[in-house]
């Protein structure tokens, strides 16, 4: 799984220090009366300036990894390095990393201003350094005019913006954000997805994004971790994890695939043949240049996005699907559709295509750099 | 809020409010109708004769030859009381605070245990605890024997029957009415504050000054309340344990109903004991009321 992706990610050039903003090598942590390790020997860089994502299903170990960063958690083997240096022993109120929470956990004792102002007085900032930094806080966070209220009189989109500020004001090396849009309704989330970005971009921090939303992790991102069970799946760039998953898991976890089983078949030539198990439409079999080592006869899953499966004409087709039904969502209509065995296949059409020019059968196919193979 | 529910929610209170009036303002207007009467000789009252002599006792006496002159024995008797109810709530802070908060750092169990261990002197009488603390005090009694077991001392150390004892007693007394509600309220506080206090650079003594005190203020304030209130009308332990040799208003207030034979200067004396409280704690309910106006005006702002 070499983490391989340079395609769509923000590079950190131009940066002075050469050393990745947050280095994990070899993390390992199992907490007490636990059967399985919540991470398993997760070795990681995080470049400077990047915003990086650790995507996984609850329980995958990303917050784990998380607070590890942030010092609230020790690993049992491994080491923790931020920008070049151990941070291993070194308690959270000594790093130079803040955290943006998923409850926000603003004081409710003390206004947006003072909220704000927290960790630059317990550096010992100048008060009137303190008041210039807290105010560029209100304006870049646009939260002119609530300086004074108290985090209750606040609504949550709101409070997710103070506790923003809170943990942007003293300038920290890495910011860390766990899963903060996970309570705000749906409008409310693409807008703050939107301002992070900007955030990240204005302030030039490396952003440690955690979420279990793929979508959240494919738009924001420059480079996504996939976790499960504690181990790293995958880290690439968004277009990369999306489509050239380095693992069933991965495959499954990121957007919509189809699994089709297939078996190897000997081929004269470059690459490796593929016939799909159900696909009696007498066409010649699929061929990869890339698919990797499978002796003729292995049986293997080939996976393909649906929206990567095309209607063809009747000599063309690879595939012929016997349409099940289908659901329409605007913007595209889902074809769920039958192979010969069974084998379901969906396709995703525009949502503007007519259906009557659909029979009830639909000849299928998919270009060779669609799909993806993997042992079955 | 309409009619219907106007009468409802005073249906509903309705008996709360009765059993106010019944038990604690009918017999502090029966308290103020008697300190307004005479004396009568051998205890009790005369019914009808009105005076306010009672109050003026407070504060000025009539010497032999009918001159009236300002004396502070009573004055100086509530300042003793408020005194030593100061040091008594300021001693319950600096052991109760401190108690509550290791005993938020406990599982859940153990927090428990400790609980239980707190309240279990309740279950026996406040005067045989301090008839224990008089063993434990007096001139040859388990103090002294420790004392000069290890050492420290040679002579007996001559506690008892001391404002010190007094004190001892007190705070040994009123020690779970602090920690009780500073345990609560420091409880209650969301642990992910004081993880987001350390993430912001805090360390463990700004968390607390900065973070864990102020949000556990309206608990501690309650314990300072209950714990100062009760202590200045406290009666058993400056009996046992002072010797009643410093005159408490708990105990002067008992001398007038009992020995003293003048009931109507006790009610007088309890009275404005009653009143003084009432005007401390308006002023606190109007002062914390101040500070959310003023952060509700800012914000508005």
């Amino acid at each position: 799984m070499g983490p391989s992706g340079t395609a769509g990610g923000r590079q950190s050039e131009g940066n002075a220090s050469d050393a990745p903003a947050v280095r994990l090598s070899g993390v390992r942590k199992t907490y007490p009366g636990a059967s399985q390790p919540a991470l398993h020997d997760v070795s990681l860089d995080i470049r400077n300036n990047e915003f990086f994502t650790l995507l996984g299903p609850s329980g995958c170990g990303k917050t784990t990894l998380l607070r590890m960063i942030a010092g609230f958690e020790t690993p049992d083997a491994g080491a923790v390095l931020l920008a070049g240096t151990s941070v291993v022993g070194v308690p959270p109120n000594r790093r130079p990393v803040n955290t943006v929470f998923q409850s926000y956990a603003l004081f409710p004792h003390m206004t947006v201003a003072q909220n704000m102002a927290f960790a630059l007085d317990m550096l010992g900032r100048p008060r009137d350094f303190i008041e210039a930094r807290v105010a560029e806080m209100v304006r870049l966070l646009r939260l002119d005019g609530l300086e004074h209220r108290r985090p209750n009189q606040l609504s949550g989109g709101q409070q997710q913006r103070v506790a923003l500020g809170r943990a942007l004001a003293p300038a920290p090396q890495v910011l860390l954000l766990d899963e903060p849009l996970s309570a705000l309704d749906l409008k409310l989330r693409k807008e703050m997805q939107v301002e992070l970005k900007r955030l990240q971009s204005e302030t030039g921090i490396t952003f440690v994004f955690v979420t279990h939303d793929q979508e959240e992790a494919l738009t924001m991102s420059d480079r996504v971790a996939v976790l499960s069970g504690g181990r790293l799946m995958q880290v690439d760039a968004p277009v990369a994890i999306y489509d050239r998953p380095a693992s069933r898991f991965v495959a499954e976890f990121i957007g919509d695939a189809n699994f089709l089983p297939a078996t190897c078949v000997a081929l004269h030539g470059t690459g490796t043949g593929f016939r799909i198990d159900g696909a009696d439409t007498g066409s010649a079999p699929l061929q990869l240049a890339d698919a990797g080592a499978f002796a003729p006869g292995a049986k293997v899953v080939l996976v393909v996005r649906p929206e990567r499966v095309m209607l063809v004409p009747p000599g063309q087709a690879q595939l012929r699907g016997q349409v099940r039904g289908t659901m329409y969502s605007g913007s595209d209509r889902m074809l769920h559709c039958v192979l010969g065995n069974e084998t379901p296949l969906r396709v995703r059409l525009p949502g503007a295509i007519d259906m009557a020019t659909l029979g009830n059968d639909v000849d299928l196919a998919f270009a060779p750099e669609a799909v993806r193979v993997f042992a079955a | 809020m309409n009619g219907g529910a106007k009468r409802r929610d005073l249906a509903l209170t309705a008996p709360a409010m009765a059993y106010l009036a019944l038990f604690m303002i009918a017999p502090l207007l029966l308290m103020l109708y008697v300190s307004f009467l005479e004396r009568a000789p051998f205890g009790g009252v005369q019914w009808g004769t009105f005076t306010a002599v009672a109050y003026e006792k407070l504060v000025v006496e009539r010497d032999l030859l009918g001159q009236l002159a300002i004396n502070t024995d009573y004055l100086s008797i509530f300042a003793r009381s408020f005194r030593l109810a100061g040091i008594t709530t300021l001693l319950t802070l600096l052991i109760g605070v401190p108690t509550a908060l290791y005993m938020t750092t406990l599982s859940r169990r153990n927090a428990a245990i400790v609980l239980f261990l707190i309240t279990v002197p309740f279950w026996t009488n406040l005067l045989v605890r301090n008839f224990a603390w008089i063993l434990i005090l007096r001139n040859g009694g388990s103090l002294d024997w420790v004392l000069q077991t290890v050492g420290l001392t040679r002579a007996p150390v001559d506690i008892l029957y001391t404002p010190l004892a007094t004190g001892i007693g007190l705070t040994y007394s009123f020690l779970p009415f602090m920690i009780l509600p500073a345990y609560v309220a420091l409880e209650r506080i969301d642990r992910r504050l004081i993880e987001a206090a350390f993430d912001l650079g805090a360390n463990r003594w700004q968390v607390l000054r900065r973070v864990v005190l102020p949000l556990a203020l309206p608990g501690i304030v309650a314990g300072a309340v209950l714990v100062f209130v009760p202590c200045l009308g406290a009666y058993v332990s400056p009996e046992l344990l002072g010797g009643g040799k410093s005159l408490m208003i708990g105990n002067l207030v008992q001398a007038q109903f009992g020995e003293s034979r003048n009931w109507p200067f006790g009610a007088a004396l309890a009275l404005v004991l009653v009143l003084v409280l009432m005007l401390a704690m308006g002023l606190l309910l109007l002062l914390r009321r101040r500070s959310t106006v003023s952060t509700g005006a800012k914000a508005s702002r």
